[in-house]
């Protein structure tokens, strides 16, 4: 009887040592100095964190958790205290969170601008340069919008610009994804749909899909990014010191020039404007 | 068709070339897949153990409830232990939110009521008159435990696979607590969501085959250790 339980003895055995082994790695790992920052998905779709943080990784012997999320939920991840550094594009959000005491030492660090894209054909003749415009014609043709409807940057930007007019986007052509900036545009994509987009983003994506710009150069569609510590008095445990650090790099004259020397297809996506 | 041909070719230059960054995803991905498995195994099959060969008042409730919970939502576990683990949550001191200890912790939760529900039901499927037989014969309890243990090993070792397969598949509880951090808990099929929502639908599909052909081959293993104990 013994005998026959051997072999399932042995797995488990196996089993055993594989989780006590990993238990270490896991453990040796922890000593490492992370600090986690919350930011939005252009930022990460981009490839630009890819540049931007390796030297200061190194810099500082810290490793950098990105996660990706819409613009509004980074910002609750740095209410509760669960990032040390939030990275988002919503100005208005962005000081309320400083105001209310969630985060500390909001800096500029570099901007690009909304774009409306759509089917080449324009069904709802949108193209020009007025962003508002564009929306309230679309929203009488009744054509296909797609909206993130995730309280990103993005959709927070969008709602402004709805807002101006008083009109309320509902109905059958009002599509939200409640997903990120690329899914989103790919469903506009698939829906031959009007999307509102960061230049950032559809130049990253150019090539995968067949929408092109149709309205851009509007004031109202400028598209700031900001970098926030999170408030160490409210929550205590945070990596303060080093996400201070990682603010001072993501501003310093070298971390503005990674920024501004990142390309894709040849163009560059974002403009640093700390010092502006 | 472009894509699928486009994939395969990913897939086979991602292994042969080592990638660096795939080691590191399928590298988490088992392991915590492995951990909360066999965390899952050392709690469940007890479970299911003592829940099949002892007769009580609302077994069969239990039993119900167990069938149940096999079609728990990856999401649900994962908002669950979310709100528990954030530093807004009751238990939120220890920052466990977005490490791997997360991504164990929801993944035991999905395996446990698999393994424990087909332990009951491996156990439940045998003759009576086994365990009968033995306590005549005067085995001691723990005696009795190993020999129906050894009658049904093939089925407890399948049902311990199948929770291992739950949730070496399963994305809404890596993603929810493990935040797809590269190099830390960006698992395959967090990252295959991740580059499928970046647009690169080969890379992502590339992972998938990586994922099957993982499994797969696990499951070659498992079958040549059955083969062996015959």
């Amino acid at each position: 009887m013994n005998q026959k339980l051997r072999p399932i003895h042995c797995i488990i055995f196996i089993m055993l040592q594989v989780v006590i082994n990993l238990f270490y790695v896991n453990l040796a790992r922890a000593e490492q100095i992370r600090i986690r920052m919350a930011t939005t998905t252009s930022t990460e779709n981009s490839g630009l964190l890819n540049e931007l943080f390796p030297p200061f990784e190194k810099m500082f012997s810290v490793k950098v958790d990105v996660i990706a999320v819409g613009t509004g939920k980074a910002l609750k991840l740095g209410e509760n205290g669960d990032v040390d550094v939030v990275f988002v594009h919503a100005r208005k959000a962005e000081d309320n969170f400083v105001e209310e005491g969630f985060g500390v030492n909001r800096r500029d660090v570099m901007y690009n601008d909304f774009v409306i894209v759509g089917p080449e054909d324009d069904p709802a003749f949108i193209r020009g340069n007025d962003g508002v415009e564009a929306l309230t014609k679309i929203f009488y043709n009744k054509s296909f919008f797609v909206s993130r409807g995730d309280e990103s940057g993005t959709h927070k930007k969008e709602k402004e610009l709805w807002k101006i007019k008083d009109i309320e986007p509902e109905g059958k052509w009002y599509l939200e994804t409640g997903q990120g900036m690329g899914a989103t545009l790919q469903l506009a994509d698939e829906k031959q749909a009007y999307t509102l987009i960061d230049r950032g983003t559809y130049i990253a994506y150019k090539g995968k899909v067949n929408l092109v710009i149709l309205c851009e150069g509007d004031k109202r569609l400028f598209n700031p990014y900001g970098i926030i510590a999170v408030n160490p008095k409210r929550h205590p445990h945070t990596n303060y010191i080093h996400a201070m650090a990682l603010i001072g790099w993501v501003t310093s004259p070298e971390g503005q020039e990674i920024i501004g020397d990142f390309k894709k297809g040849g163009k560059v996506l974002f403009h640093p404007n700390a010092y502006e | 068709m472009n894509y699928m041909l486009e994939a395969l070719v990913n897939a086979v230059k991602m292994i042969v070339g080592f990638n660096p960054e795939l080691l590191s995803i399928v590298s988490v991905s088992l392991k915590v897949s492995f951990i909360s498995t066999t965390l899952a195994a050392i709690v469940g099959v007890p479970l299911g153990f003592s829940i099949a060969i002892r007769d009580f008042w609302g077994k069969r409730g239990i039993i119900i409830l167990l069938n149940t919970l096999l079609a728990l939502p990856t999401v649900v576990v994962g908002l669950f232990i979310y709100s528990l683990i954030s530093r807004s949550g009751p238990i939120g001191r220890i920052g466990l939110l977005y490490t791997p200890a997360a991504m164990v912790a929801g993944q035991f939760i999905l395996a446990l009521p698999i393994v424990t529900a087909l332990t009951v039901s491996a156990i439940q499927g045998m003759d009576k008159r086994i365990r009968k037989t033995a306590l005549t014969l005067g085995a001691n309890n723990l005696q009795t435990v190993s020999i129906l243990i050894s009658e049904r090993k093939f089925a407890i070792f399948s049902a311990i696979i199948a929770g291992f397969g739950r949730v070496f598949a399963e994305v809404g509880v890596s993603m929810m607590l493990g935040g797809n951090i590269k190099g830390y808990t960006r698992n395959i099929t967090t990252a295959i969501a991740f580059e499928a929502g970046k647009g690169e639908f080969s890379l992502g599909l590339a992972l998938g085959i990586i994922l099957l052909s993982i499994a797969l081959s696990i499951n070659i293993l498992v079958s040549y250790f059955q083969k062996k104990t015959v």
